[in-house]
């Protein structure tokens, strides 16, 4: 059930390194704050972000994305989680995340997965931009298609509690 | 094991063990929305609880400080959507013109130390400024919490920055807040609460902690702390209008995750240069970037006292031709006091530009966009690549912007004072 196979794709800077400190407005302008439908939002998805502007016209369903640390840094709009929803998203991976994006993404039961070792595993060339990977997000396993694992950090018990609920209203109702 | 400030305040408001890492159920004294967020937060309701009554209406409120007044007609039906449920469910609407929201409610007397309040506002952990727990939250969050009065919270760790060292006039507290930002950017307190101890952090006047503690946010933490003084104590009274209410230090055999200390021994003026907040220069440093706009305001720099200072910095002196100034008291209250004191009309008078009380620039409001190439300064608290327009944004305090209004370049206010 919680299993996504999907595209690895890797945010990084011209240097080749993980950017890091990714903040809410370069994920999602605040100019495009008025919108309240999520069909609408993944358009301008990354929009911000320098060398990025063009995601959303090449996103595939169920991308894995890798950033640096600290993704969602800045402000608590819900439309920093959204933008990705919108476009089917799989996953984010990074080792580390804004607190607020981080509530909000469990909240609304999307998947992010924190890996302090992926910088590492990218550097090692165990996992690159564009290949498949399938990703066994209860145990934060990444499995690569020669059978490799990458291990990440497993998600906190009200994270998976809540994403099984389908999302923070559901999870509610039961508490 | 002792508690810290947080954990003091969680620990009232729960009946889970308040443990580091543990999640508790959180009991939610003040709620609110913006005109960002507020709209998907009605949305959300209707499709959840539909016509259900929230928790508490008079805990429960709106207010609208982002693109006030609504500049295009998209906000005005967003924010029509919000004032609609409001009516609907008693619910009090501080409508445009009303000031930044977290800061009109403190001064309401709505958010009192010792509470915790929730909003759709980043900055909300800015009400650690007078010993509350705050914290931003997206409209599912805030959604949940209109309708339950809680929601789930995890424990923060603490970690303690002790502040060594005094600085003066001009210096103030934007300035120790971005030199604190230049060591330990958003590495030392990602997701953590912290603790300032320190004279030059304990002897800040509330406007200054205000400063500080607002940019715990761009420090990647949780929540901020300083311990009250008997000055604060009196000074929290006289801004919140309440003189009862819990006030918690951290004892004595409290646990730290880590500490740092910093020394601030003779700070001068700092400013932070695009594209991070704490990409962080001493004002000299940077005398040749020449300056097209400049921003005074915002939940970290638009109180009374902030722009009190940058307009005896300005006084009997002229702006320099082609520089626009803009100046956004937080609030109807500050925005009132300047102009009783005649302020804004000396401000006005030099060709400033004085806008209603907002966030303002920050979050693409009325004034405060830039065109490719330009450079503004800004005493809020973020610089990031695009917020506020093409150009450059650099963060900067009342004094340096009063100071490079003046020359049109960045500067250091003791070369006018």
């Amino acid at each position: 059930m919680m299993n996504i196979k999907g595209r690895i794709f890797i945010l990084q800077d011209k240097n080749g390194n993980l950017i890091k400190d990714i903040d809410t407005d370069q994920i999602y302008h605040n100019m495009y704050l008025h919108i309240t439908d999520i069909k609408e939002m993944g358009t301008y998805c990354l929009g911000n972000l320098e060398g990025y502007e063009n995601y959303s016209l090449v996103a595939k369903k169920n991308d894995i994305i890798i950033s640096g640390r600290n993704f969602g840094a800045g402000s608590s709009r819900q439309h920093a989680v959204d933008c990705f929803r919108s476009l089917g998203t799989g996953c984010i991976i990074a080792p580390s995340f804004g607190a607020i994006f981080k509530r909000n993404a469990i909240n609304s039961g999307f998947c992010i997965l924190e890996c302090p070792k992926i910088a590492e595993y990218i550097k090692e060339g165990k996992i690159s931009h564009g290949e498949i990977c399938e990703l066994d997000f209860e145990n934060g396993i990444i499995k690569k298609e020669n059978g490799e694992e990458l291990f990440c950090i497993p998600p906190s018990k009200v994270q998976l509690d809540i994403l099984k609920a389908g999302g923070l209203f559901e999870y509610g109702k039961r508490k | 094991m002792g508690k810290t400030i947080v954990q003091k305040i969680l620990s009232a408001h729960t009946k889970d063990e308040v443990k580091e890492g543990n999640i508790i159920w959180l009991n939610i004294d003040v709620r609110s929305a913006r005109d960002f967020g507020g709209p998907n937060v009605v949305k959300h309701y209707r499709e959840h609880y539909g016509a259900e009554k929230v928790d508490d209406p008079k805990k429960t409120f709106f207010t609208f400080d982002l693109v006030a007044p609504a500049k295009t007609i998209k906000y005005a039906i967003n924010q029509s959507i919000c004032r609609k449920f409001a009516r609907e469910q008693g619910i009090k609407v501080y409508d445009v013109g009303s000031g930044i929201g977290t800061h009109v409610l403190m001064e309401h007397g709505h958010i009192l130390p010792g509470n915790t309040a929730v909003g759709t506002d980043s900055h909300y952990n800015i009400v650690g400024a007078i010993g509350a727990f705050g914290q931003g939250m997206g409209d599912v969050d805030i959604t949940f919490v209109f309708k339950t009065g809680k929601t789930w919270f995890e424990v923060p760790k603490t970690v303690k920055i002790k502040i060594k060292g005094k600085f003066e006039y001009p210096t103030t507290a934007k300035d120790l807040t971005l030199y604190i930002l230049k060591h330990i950017k958003t590495d030392f307190a990602l997701g953590r609460s912290i603790e300032f101890y320190g004279e030059s952090v304990e002897n800040l006047p509330l406007f200054g902690r205000i400063t500080l503690l607002s940019m715990v946010t761009e420090m990647g933490g949780i929540i901020g702390y300083i311990p009250f003084t008997e000055n604060t104590i009196e000074e929290v009274k006289k801004f919140t209008g309440a003189s009862d209410f819990n006030v918690f230090y951290a004892d004595q055999d409290a646990a730290y995750e880590k500490e740092i200390e910093i020394d601030v021994d003779g700070l001068e003026s700092q400013v932070a240069a695009p594209p991070h907040p704490h990409n962080v220069y001493p004002a000299k440093d940077l005398k040749d970037v020449k300056v097209n706009m400049i921003y005074i305001g915002s939940c970290t720099n638009g109180r009374e006292e902030d722009i009190e200072s940058a307009w005896r910095i300005l006084k009997g002196k002229k702006i320099k031709e082609g520089i626009v100034l803009s100046i956004t008291p937080a609030t109807r209250r500050a925005y009132r006091n300047l102009m009783e004191k005649g302020i804004l009309q000396d401000l006005f008078d030099m060709g400033a530009i004085i806008t209603n009380p907002s966030c303002a620039g920050c979050a693409e409001g009325h004034p405060g966009m830039t065109g490719e190439g330009e450079v503004s300064l800004n005493t809020s608290n973020r610089n990031f690549p695009g917020k506020q327009g093409k150009g450059k944004t650099y963060l900067v305090s009342p004094e340096v912007a009063a100071a490079s209004a003046i020359t049109g370049r960045i500067t250091d206010p003791r070369e006018v004072l």
